[in-house]
């Protein structure tokens, strides 16, 4: 198919569409509504529901009903609406149901503002509502990867039986890049959801739920979830390098929207003949721990730079990784302020002045 | 050309959006990597809005673009914001219908187009956008002039009236951009 250039909100409902959801709940709320304007439009098309609900609350309990039925569903929302899904979140993960949440994130605390932030990190990969879960976290850069990792959460939801989350910023659903759509979604056989409750004709009632109130059971089910956690850190990891190589003397560590802006940093060193590399985390839960540990202990790097839209939140996953092998420095803007690829190269320069270039070895 | 960013400018209903739209659509088909983004966030009725187009041959990376080589402005408050923001070398297009003043920086170069006149006296002043979309491919060549108007054909084809307006406005801004293009180069 040929590219077309659309909003990112509308290219991420397209590609729900295309990986076969069927059932989208929403609430509107700046800046990710022309995810439900588009599907309202397009959704009777493939003969799906499309569900304006009367909140936040009442999408998150649709979700976790419909995902029963073992539907592909989602709903799209932002920073303060995810807050108010996340019981029902906790809810579908106790009790191993798939679904997709698009968190079109926003500055925060509280009601915060409408522009582009990465506020809502520790929320989307620790957990987000009560109890012992994760959901998995996946963050795009562009657009085209904003469509390939919608597509690939649905599938990614129902393998695993669990909540999966794409994570993107104002800029990601408000811009229009071009976008290429595969003719025909083609992914990976799952198993038959027979967990589905599908009407019990013929068969024993199931039970879908995350009730358990004999300790033991309950522990079992959360051995369960852990062995699927391990298993997407083994299985699920994904990340890029960016003019990584023996000639860097920083590495940046930076995800979405914000990893883009580094490149740009990063190429305008580049021509003044300063190596800089960029590692870009694209799956934030399971996070790539180990292979930044590998990036960061090369010699050539002196120091770690991590870059966000936030005070500094999965600058916590970095430190896991690097663990006091280099030295860490961290900048972010917040409030809805895209910092820009100046400010970054300044943050680069600071750091390249307050460590003099390395001697070269005398010989003996 | 590498990269060539342009922010256009105005106030709500002069098609701003739509003309950066346009752009990148042209962009798109000869075959560029392209990236539009809108100005979003609180603002009153009447107020600016204002979105930028990236072009380039390379990867886009940063899309937020504070210093663009070229700078559309449709109204004063737009000229007041952006004129001083273009790239040194860079290019400022003056809708001079609705902008009196002219830029004292030496280190760019202005076109003043009166789009809006134009527009008016074709019979349809909301098509100032397409004026002024004219005269910056005029001006700059960044993308092919037949794609453009393949492209406006294509969008805004379908009010055959409307279509043929904005295809002569088209056709004046471009000629207007070229022309003061070629004598900055001859001067």
């Amino acid at each position: 198919m040929a590219k077309i250039l659309m909003k990112g909100n509308e290219a991420i409902a397209e590609a729900a569409l295309r990986a076969g959801a069927t059932n989208y709940f929403c609430y509107p709320i700046t800046p990710q509504t022309e995810v439900a304007e588009y599907l309202a439009k397009r959704m009777p098309d493939y003969g799906g529901v499309f569900l304006q609900a009367e909140s936040e609350v009442a999408v998150g309990n649709m979700l976790f009903g419909a995902a029963s039925t073992g539907k592909r569903v989602f709903t799209s929302s932002s920073s303060p609406g995810i807050s108010l899904m996340q019981e029902a979140l906790s809810y579908m993960a106790g009790a191993h149901l798939p679904c997709v949440i698009i968190n079109i994130m926003r500055g925060g605390p509280g009601l915060g503002g409408i522009l582009p932030a990465q506020s809502d990190y520790f929320q989307a990969t620790k957990g987000g509502g009560h109890g012992d879960y994760r959901i998995l976290v996946l963050a795009p850069s562009n657009l085209q990867e904003a469509v390939d990792l919608t597509m690939l959460a649905f599938h990614l939801a129902d393998k695993y039986r669990n909540p999966a989350m794409i994570i993107g910023d104002g800029m990601i659903g408000q811009m229009m890049e071009p976008v290429e759509f595969p003719e025909k979604y083609v992914e990976e056989e799952l198993p038959v959801k027979t967990w589905a409750a599908t009407g019990a004709s013929g068969r024993k009632p199931l039970i879908i739920k995350s009730l358990f109130l004999d300790p033991n059971a309950l522990e079992h089910n959360n051995i369960l979830l852990k062995e699927k956690y391990d298993q997407m850190a083994k299985e699920e990891v994904r990340f890029e390098l960016y003019k990584t190589g023996p000639k860097n003397r920083i590495l940046l560590v930076s995800y979405g929207t914000m990893a883009r802006i580094c490149q740009t940093a990063i190429d305008a060193l580049e021509a003044e003949g300063i190596s800089v590399g960029l590692f870009r985390p694209i799956s934030v839960y399971p996070f790539p721990h180990s292979q930044l540990r590998e990036e960061i202990s090369r010699p050539n790097v002196e120091s770690v730079l991590t870059i966000e839209m936030s005070m500094g939140q999965m600058l916590e996953d970095v430190e896991r990784a690097v663990a006091e092998r280099k030295p860490l420095a961290f900048f972010g803007r917040t409030g809805g302020i895209v910092p820009s690829p100046e400010e970054v190269i300044e943050q680069i320069r600071k750091l390249l002045d307050a460590q003099p270039a390395p001697r070269k070895a005398k010989k003996a | 050309m590498n990269q060539f960013e342009v922010t256009m400018a105005g106030f709500g209903g002069q098609g701003i959006m739509l003309a950066g739209q346009l752009l990148s659509y042209t962009g798109l088909k000869d075959g560029k990597n392209v990236v539009w983004i809108p100005s979003y966030g609180p603002e009153m009725r009447g107020g600016t809005a204002y979105c930028t187009v990236v072009i380039s041959d390379i990867r886009i990376g940063s899309p937020i673009i504070n210093t663009p080589t070229c700078a559309c402005v449709f109204n004063r408050p737009s000229f007041d914001k952006f004129a001083p923001r273009v790239k040194p070398g860079g290019l400022l297009i003056v809708n001079s219908s609705l902008i009196n003043v002219s830029t004292d920086r030496k280190d760019l170069t202005e076109i003043q187009v009166p789009a809006t006149q134009i527009a008016i006296d074709a019979g349809n002043g909301r098509a100032t956008n397409i004026v002024v979309l004219g005269a910056f491919v005029g001006a700059t060549g960044v993308v092919k002039y037949d794609t453009l108007i393949s492209v406006v054909e294509e969008k805004l084809g379908k009010k055959k009236e409307l279509f043929e307006i904005n295809r002569r406005v088209l056709d004046m801004g471009y000629k207007i951009g070229r022309e003061r293009a070629a004598q900055r180069s001859h001067a």
